[in-house]
């Protein structure tokens, strides 16, 4: 309807909890959950006297998840102090970076489209309020965990390339291993700035900050809705009030939270307790090496080596752990030409991912390992088993999670492609179907299908219906 | 007595470190509730410590020494109210880093002294504990802020006191009740479990009756601490060892800024006299200028209240400390306890600090007092390139009376205008004391050095505590 009138403008802000042993400014345990308050020191309580100290694994996380992006890394970086009140700050201030961010630039290719990012910076996070009906809860475990906050340019163009945008920031740092990104444990979450403007325009239309989504589906419902919302107050001549709106994922809806007048002025200002943080360029280079390959560059290196098409290769890549099943899948097949890889690439993405879905499982919880499935592949290849025999293989290995080969062994399910067995079946077939004969004979050569078919029931289709097809052919010729 | 006579007679066995205890713990009996330089006392405490003292056999450099801290630095169970009502009754969870070298020296810790509320004052008198009075005269301020870590010291219910100095909290006190104060360079003492204030101004630093004896002081506090990420990490320093060699080459400089007017005509002649001695004893002496001096207090001011104001936030009801009983809903109950917990320095100096980070005014005021703060230490870059140390007074008067100036920010803010400089750049100052005025108060002089030059200072101090005992 609209769709001609106006674009969509998103800018994502996205937090993720760096994946360290301890907290960003304390030696607590960096865990998820736990009991209440079970992780704490004066430190990260914000008790009178204490003094922070940057944990470096946190800083060597957040510089490889940049690098990752593309960023540049800072020489010098800068905390900030970031100043409101809310009871799950302790301090009632936040340690961040503001003026002088960790990380600059860099960009991530959504579906071929380059998203250009502003900036990666360090900060703590704070703890969990929980509201009963005997007063508020907080829980300080979660405080001062350390966070890296990415935020892009507004070039996002939808709310579908928005949780696009997302996955990809995730696959990313799973595969770094900087990070869970667990939307639902809160490991990684997503502010948005919203806004529309009319084809063409150069200028930004005002924007709208959403909180609160904690899911990829609720970012892009949050969003939807949001495109809705402005559509329709543009469409009857309104305008956009620049507020900071809260995702409602039961009833769907954005609400306005703060309008900007009401806006936190944040005092920020120099964190006097930290010097600035300096890194050598030896250091970035050294954290540079153990960056693995990434996924945009194992899709490409796949489609060369093994002309799988992009979209296989971005199935397989999309996470890491898939990726390396598939590799060590592929060192496990007898030939590894593009035929047989793509056979196995059919065997993961179809057969086993529908199998896992269904059963809830990662990948790294298979019941059926790279080594038994590239075995079962190498099986089909050369013609021991059938497809069709395949399927009920797998089902077994699923199951009972025995490798193809014991399977094929136990069940006598080897494929029959012994010549002379096979003449005697087809010979044996001929004489019993006396009437399929004779149709046959009268010149429906169609016929020759229910013949394949009946055969291939008897043998439990383990004999090779390639081969039993021309035997029968040749078999019939012969009696014309 | 001094820490170096007691810690010899303790460690040769002369007398026993819970003896010598028990001699200053009937002396504060007598003293505290005419000086009200403790806001709280562990006796229990500092008895066990001192039993366990005595099953020491090794010398210890503090060894059995009575001892207070500032209550605004960090002593496991023991209660640190930082001269704050908000605070009242919290008891420390851990230890500061140089409260717990002292420990580790042998130093037995009697108690916590009064100071002004979270360090905020020049007379002791905003203490929600009450005011502090000065041994010299009980009529009059014994400043501020480390007021009871001056006043014990003076009035020897210890032997030696930390204090912290974030714009004079030290020399100034020092001066007002004539002992020994010093205020190391920024990072040379670990300031964790030190209250912060003004975090990038606060420094622990010794109160003690002699030169020597503050230095003996620094060697037990001063160090790398990891605990503290602005610490410095440099070799340890006997800062006894080269104390008294004298002045013999020794460049002192004069800063003309320091000696104009404001400054009472007593102290200007205890300080004239000094150096005239000093260039007797073969120091040269030199006229130097730090220009941006006059812009001192101003731009503290600025930095000190807009770091406190940051500092000060966690104070808010909601963890520990004060709670107000009136509030029925959150943002009541943070302005509330803070309304009813802080007193009205410390809440002056929040919306000070507020309104200068303030959208529209940062870089108007907190970047701007930052500019100056640099132009304030080129100032001293300069200056040391010429001098070895810069003398000047402490303070610009002696002790005034209690309640003279209380109800005038301003002029007590003066009282601090020779002793800001050295915090708004980082470097290190010394108060000893240099005779007396008319009335018989105590006159302090400051020797101010480069960064990490403590032990020229104390060297300086000796010097000239050697001339006025000799007189
Ligand atoms: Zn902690």
């Amino acid at each position: 309807m609209n769709k001609e009138k106006f674009e969509t403008v998103i800018g994502l802000e996205v937090h993720i909890h760096l994946k360290t042993a301890s907290k960003l400014f304390c030696r607590c345990e960096n865990i998820f959950g736990g009991k209440p308050n079970s992780r704490i020191c004066p430190i990260c309580t914000g008790q009178p006297g204490v003094l922070p100290v940057i944990n470096k694994e946190a800083v060597k996380l957040a510089i490889k998840a940049s690098l990752a992006l593309g960023c540049r890394i800072k020489k010098k970086s800068v905390f900030a102090r970031k100043q409101y009140f809310y009871p799950d700050l302790p301090k009632n201030y936040q340690i961040s970076q503001y003026k002088l961010p960790l990380a600059e630039g860099g960009h991530v290719y959504v579906d071929g489209e380059k998203i250009n990012l502003t900036r990666a910076h360090m900060e703590e996070d704070a703890g969990k309020l929980k509201h009963t009906a005997a007063g508020s809860l907080v829980d300080y475990n979660r405080t001062g965990t350390p966070l890296l906050e990415i935020v892009s340019e507004p070039e996002i163009k939808s709310p579908d390339q928005a949780a696009r945008y997302l996955k990809i920031l995730r696959s990313i740092f799973r595969y770094c291993e900087v990070s869970d990104c667990d939307m639902e444990k809160g490991s990684m979450r997503c502010d948005a700035n919203i806004s529309l403007r009319k084809k063409g325009e150069k200028e930004l239309g005002i924007k709208s900050e959403i909180k609160n989504m904690n899911s990829f589906r609720g970012v892009r419902n949050a969003l939807s809705y949001e495109v809705k919302r402005q559509t329709a107050e543009l469409e009857k001549g309104g305008v956009i009030v620049q507020e900071t709106r809260l995702w409602d994922e039961k009833k769907e809806v954005t609400k306005s939270m703060r309008s900007k007048e009401e806006a936190h002025d944040y005092r920020y200002f120099p964190e006097p307790d930290l010097p600035p943080l300096e890194v050598e360029e030896t250091f970035i280079q050294s954290i540079k090496e153990t960056l693995p390959e990434l996924p945009r560059v194992k899709v490409k290196r796949y489609m060369k080596r093994y002309n799988l098409s992009e979209y296989d290769c971005g199935v397989l890549t999309a996470e890491k752990e898939l990726a390396d099943f598939f590799e060590k899948a592929v060192d496990g097949l007898t030939k590894t030409d593009e035929a047989t890889v793509k056979t196995l690439t059919n065997w993961i993405t179809v057969e086993l991912s529908g199998k896992l879905n269904v059963a809830e499982l990662e990948i790294t919880r298979s019941r059926i390992s790279s080594k038994m499935i590239a075995e079962l592949v190498s099986l089909i290849e050369d013609g021991t088993i059938s497809g069709k025999m395949a399927k009920k293989i797998f089902e077994i290995m699923w199951d009972k999670q025995e490798s193809p080969s014991d399977i094929v062994e136990k069940e006598g399910m080897k494929q029959i492609t012994s010549d002379d067995k096979i003449e005697g079946i087809c010979k044996k077939t001929i004489e019993n179907h006396s009437k399929i004969f004779k149709k046959y004979l009268s010149g429906k050569e169609g016929v020759i299908g229910a013949l394949v078919g009946s055969i291939m029931k008897e043998t439990g289709g383990q004999a090779n219906p390639q081969l039993v097809n021309s035997k029968l052919r040749e078999l019939l010729a012969e009696k014309k | 007595m001094t820490i170096k006579e007691t810690a010899d007679k303790i460690s040769s066995g002369k007398i026993s470190a819970s003896e010598n205890l028990k001699k200053y713990l009937s002396g504060i009996d007598e003293s505290q509730a005419q000086l009200n330089s403790f806001i709280s006392l562990s006796k229990e405490r500092a008895i066990k410590k001192a039993e366990e003292v005595d099953k020491i056999s090794a010398d210890l450099p503090l060894k059995g020494i009575p001892f207070a801290v500032k209550d605004n630095m960090m002593l496991e169970g023991t209660q640190t109210t930082c001269g704050s009502k908000i605070l009242k009754g919290y008891t420390s969870p851990y230890t500061a880093t140089a409260v717990e070298k002292l420990e580790r020296a042998g130093a037995i810790i009697i108690g916590k002294t009064n100071m002004d509320e979270f360090a905020m004052g020049s007379s002791g008198e905003t203490s929600a504990y009450g005011p502090t009075k000065n041994p010299v005269d009980i009529t009059r301020i014994p400043g501020g802020s480390s007021s009871g870590s001056a006043a014990s010291v003076k009035a020897g219910q210890v032997l030696g006191s930390l204090g912290s100095d974030t714009g004079g909290s030290i020399r100034q006190p020092a001066a007002m009740c004539g002992v020994v104060g010093l205020k190391p360079t920024y990072g040379l003492v670990s300031r964790y479990g030190l209250v912060a204030f003004a975090s990038s101004l606060d420094q622990i630093g010794p109160f003690a009756a002699t030169v020597e004896d503050a230095a003996i002081i620094l060697n037990v506090i001063s160090g790398y601490d990891p605990k503290d990420s602005t610490s410095l990490d440099i070799a340890k320093k006997d800062y006894t060892k080269d104390i008294n060699k004298g002045v013999e080459g020794m460049v002192f400089g004069v800063p003309e800024e320091y000696m104009g007017e404001g400054l009472s005509d007593s102290i200007r002649e205890r300080v004239t006299e000094t150096v005239k001695e000093l260039e007797k004893n073969g120091a040269k002496i030199k006229r130097v200028s730090l220009p941006h001096t006059k812009y001192a207090v101003a731009t503290y001011y600025i930095v000190a209240p807009a770091e406190a104001s940051a500092n000060l936030a966690r104070y808010d009801g909601v963890k520990y400390g004060y709670r107000s009983d009136n509030a029925d809903e959150l943002i009541e109950e943070y302005i509330k306890s803070r309304q009813e917990g802080f007193g009205p320095e410390v809440k002056r100096r929040i919306r000070i600090g507020t309104y200068a980070l303030s959208a529209g005014y940062y870089e108007a005021y907190y970047v701007k007092a930052q500019k100056v703060r640099t132009l304030i230490k080129q100032d001293y870059e300069k200056a040391f390139k010429e001098v070895d140390l810069i003398i000047s007074p402490t303070s610009p008067t002696t002790a005034f009376k209690l309640g003279e100036k209380f109800n005038d920010p301003l002029q007590m803010y003066l009282s601090d205008i020779y002793t800001i400089s050295c915090n708004l750049a980082g470097v290190p100052g010394l108060s000893l004391p240099a005779g007396t005025d008319s009335a018989g108060l105590p006159v302090g002089i400051q020797l101010t050095g480069d960064y990490l030059s403590e032990e020229k200072i104390l060297r300086g101090a000796r010097a000239i505590e050697g001339l006025y005992n000799k007189s």
